[in-house]
């Protein structure tokens, strides 16, 4: 065997050995049943046509490789911005166990959530035992300073009602009387985990406003939404904040709980709105959301609180930017300091620098309703012109909204905007309209793979790489980082192509 | 506008809680009132009487065609029918498939969110059977019904069923707000179906709220589907119909946590009734039935010895 103590092998090259390659064509031989090596070549080569393409996007009753997750991983991301809040997911467990996971490959820390752990019974019985059991259970063990409870298809279908499960289970004494324990319905298969997201946050502000009445103050909320550089973003955003002075609150901030030191001690729980915070924040006299799509509802309940709102979409480069500080300046009074007057005019001049390299490259973008308007925007400045514009969770409203902002830009004109599609019929557009790179999240790599086009990773969820959720997208500064990202990719494959010695390489330079 | 008043009736399959609930909302819109039929049954039979056509197509059937409940508008989903009542069917799944509860929990959602109960005065939830399952317990859910009405009748399974929807209401009266608004006995002209209707109130802690007494002129007006205060306005029983609607009107408030019985204590009140019978008393009579039949056998043998 290849494999010794003494020399490990990684797997990507221990399965190229003799062993492993003879190992790999005798289970093909003699197991796979596989149609001829020309049979499987002439049907890849059909699904690159037109042909392939009509018939997949006539596609019905299937969805392959969807861009989105579901309702409660959102609403299990937006309980971990809250200070001491667990996640209970009342449904099977396997669920609870995908949303840690998934969270956990992103962020590389730990993420916590607890599970019901329905079973057969609970599914012909009902909920309410194990509900009962394990709020108890969460309650002594973990010691959360609230429990945010979120459910799962299985108690959805047969109907559990949280509410009054919850106080049901407070009478029997799970949890004391007073112990916060917000809750909101998240069934996994209506809608998507920024829905999720919406869902859960309603809920909490829903059960810490119960009865209060505002007096209004001049702070500020802050709804970041779903977002998988919550890291680097939330504090970017908290620096420009604190530079403008402007008297904020952020709702759901997880930008510490995930990214939590290594100094011994394990951090269950770090950071994160308090529950005075989220009290008090009922006082506001704004809500600014930078994720529409992330807080319809949660900004409809502020409304009916008698708060101004504002919806943005995933602020990403200068104009954008420059939408969000006006706004803070415009609600809290305050001028823009001339510190981010500064970076602004820096990053106009970083983007003037490489123009040339990027201005009418054609980029293909996927993920998130919010993410897409906000990259799409940023691209558009930058002189690139986008032309599939793909989010699985998005409406036909996303779409209108998405069509016009292309309208406005004579960038935008090439762009398709695809709703509801999903990676699969990314796949048939990459392959008969290619791009010249494509943004999304790692799921991408199987389309860089396919359709030979390189992939640049921004958007959640990242697993194939590590920590770049550390630095910010947002602002001024991220989009330096995202201009940064995309010329690295730019370049990198401009020296691919011209790399190979007195063949190609009149055009390897040194200075790009 | 005065408040909204949420209303269910709930009550065992075919006792005629339809056309007991159209009826008298359609004597509710004679008032004035705004009203608004939520029926959450699978068969999407609850409106066809104020429709006065076949059942409507249901927020699920859209749905499904549409591909999902996100895609619909209200005005796809409700009909306005008869004294400009507002109906809307949940509608639900084919017997023996998927899961109808589900389909009235999605339906009542929808129709929260996107604003139809917006200037009603009354809506009312029209539910199937027995609360068999989470989703039939929808309309019973904190800030849903705050009322519920039970039709029944002098029978027993309709009785037990009564019972069993009270369980039901006290699960969720414990942690919220719904209350029994009391029971309305749809006349199957059983035995003293009054006195039991009022002993049945009695241990559940509430009213017969109404007696509706039984009269053919319903089923002609249904053969025509229509409620009997359009087909014959001036016929008496449509009267019955008006004073169950002022009745309900005036009832709001008047709810109570029921106090629903065990087996034991619901099967002494039958045989007090004489509905059904006791172990001694059924016991009593097959002795007597099988001496009869002893005595016919042993006259038979004589005459038999007799004659030979």
């Amino acid at each position: 065997m290849p494999q010794s103590a003494e020399k490990i092998i990684d797997h990507t090259q221990l399965f190229k050995e003799p062993e492993y390659q003879e190992m790999f064509a005798r289970k093909r031989a003699e197991f796979e049943c596989r149609p001829s090596e020309e049979k499987v070549q002439d049907v890849a080569e059909w699904m690159k046509g037109w042909e392939y393409r009509e018939k997949n996007l006539a596609r019905e009753a299937l969805t392959i490789n969807p861009a989105k997750a579901c309702q409660p991983l959102g609403a299990v991301f937006c309980a971990a911005g809250f200070d001491g809040m667990l996640s209970f997911v009342h449904g099977s467990q396997g669920c609870a166990a995908y949303y840690r996971s998934h969270l956990s490959r992103h962020f590389k820390e730990p993420s916590t959530a607890v599970s019901s752990n329905m079973t057969e019974d609970a599914a012909v019985f009902g909920g309410l035992q194990n509900m009962i059991d394990g709020l108890q259970n969460s309650h002594t063990l973990y010691n959360p300073k609230s429990i945010a409870v979120s459910t799962t298809c299985m108690a959805e279908v047969i109907g559990d009602d949280l509410q009054a499960f919850i106080t049901t289970a407070k009478q029997k004494g799970s949890v004391p009387q007073d112990f916060d324990v917000p809750y909101a319905h998240t069934p996994a298969f209506q809608g998507s985990h920024v829905d999720g997201y919406d869902n859960m946050l309603e809920g909490i502000l829903k059960h810490y406003w119960i009865d209060a009445t505002p007096t209004p103050d001049d702070t500020i909320n802050i709804i970041p939404g779903f977002d998988g550089f919550c890291v680097g973003n939330i504090r970017e955003m908290k620096r420009m904040l604190d530079l403008m002075e402007v008297p904020y609150r952020l709702i759901s901030d997880a930008s510490d709980v995930y990214d939590t030191p290594a100094n011994g001690t394990f951090a269950m729980y770090a950071g994160g709105t308090t529950a005075e915070e989220a009290k008090a924040a009922i006082n506001a006299k704004a809500t600014v959301s930078l994720q529409e799509y992330c807080s319809k509802r949660s900004l409809s309940l502020c409304r009916d609180k008698g708060q101004e709102t504002v919806a943005l979409h995933y602020p990403l480069g200068v104009s954008a930017t420059d939408e969000f500080l006006m706004k803070m300046s415009e609600l809290s009074g305050k001028p823009i300091p001339a510190a981010l007057e500064l970076e602004r005019g820096r990053l106009i001049d970083a983007m003037t620098d490489s123009s040339s390299y990027i201005h009418g490259k054609t980029f293909s973008v996927f993920g998130d309703p919010d993410f897409c308007m906000g990259i799409v925007t940023f691209l558009m400045e930058l002189g690139a012109e986008p032309l599939h514009v793909l989010a699985t969770n998005g409406s036909k409203v996303w779409a209108k909204k998405m069509k016009k902002l292309l309208e406005a830009s004579p960038f935008g004109t090439r762009a398709q905007v695809w709703p509801g599609k999903d990676l699969w019929h990314m796949r048939s557009l990459l392959m008969t309209e290619p791009s010249d790179f494509l943004i999304g999240s790692s799921y991408g790599k199987y389309l860089e793979r396919d359709c030979k086009i390189p992939l640049i990773r921004l958007s959640f969820p990242i697993f194939d790489r590590h920590h770049h959720h550390r630095f910010p997208v947002f602002g001024y500064q991220g989009a330096i980082r995202i201009l940064v990202q995309i010329l690295d990719k730019i370049f990198d494959e401009l020296d691919g192509q011209s790399n190979v010695a007195g063949k190609t390489d009149i055009s390897f330079e040194l200075t790009r | 506008m005065t408040k909204l008043r949420q209303i269910a009736f709930y009550g065992k399959g075919g006792i005629g809680k339809s056309t007991t609930s159209q009826n008298t909302l359609v004597a509710l819109a004679e008032m004035g009132q705004k009203v608004l039929i939520v029926g959450c049954d699978p068969k999407a039979d609850s409106t066809r009487l104020i429709l006065n056509s076949k059942a409507q197509l249901s927020v699920l059937q859209m749905a499904a065609e549409k591909g999902s409940v996100e895609d619909l508008e209200p005005e796809e989903v409700i009909r306005v029918g008869f004294k400009g009542i507002h109906c809307v069917e949940s509608g639900g799944p084919e017997p023996g498939v998927g899961c109808a509860g589900r389909g009235v929990i999605t339906a009542i959602n929808f129709l929260e969110e996107n604003g139809a109960y917006d200037d009603m005065d009354y809506i009312s939830y029209d539910v199937l059977g027995d609360v068999v399952c989470g989703g039939f317990a929808m309309p019973i859910r904190e800030n849903k019904a705050q009322e519920i009405y039970i039709v029944m009748s002098g029978e027993m399974m309709a009785l037990y069923a009564c019972n069993n929807i009270s369980k039901g209401i006290l699960k969720y009266a414990t942690t919220g707000s719904v209350r029994l608004g009391g029971l309305i006995c749809n006349s199957r002209m059983t035995d003293r179906e009054i006195d039991l209707s009022d002993a049945m109130a009695k241990k559940l802690g509430t009213t017969l709220i109404h007696f509706v007494p039984r009269d053919n002129v319903v089923q002609h007006a249904e053969l025509r589907r229509q409620t009997v205060i359009q087909y014959q306005p001036d016929h008496p029983q449509a009267e019955e119909y008006r004073t169950l609607a002022r009745k309900i009107h005036a009832n709001s408030g008047n709810g109570v946590i029921p106090t629903p019985v065990g087996m034991d204590e619901l099967e002494d009140m039958l045989m007090d009734f004489g509905i059904i019978k006791s172990d001694e008393q059924m016991i009593a009579e097959l002795e007597a039935k099988e001496a009869i039949a002893k005595r016919v056998a042993t006259d038979a043998a004589k005459r038999a010895a007799a004659a030979a």
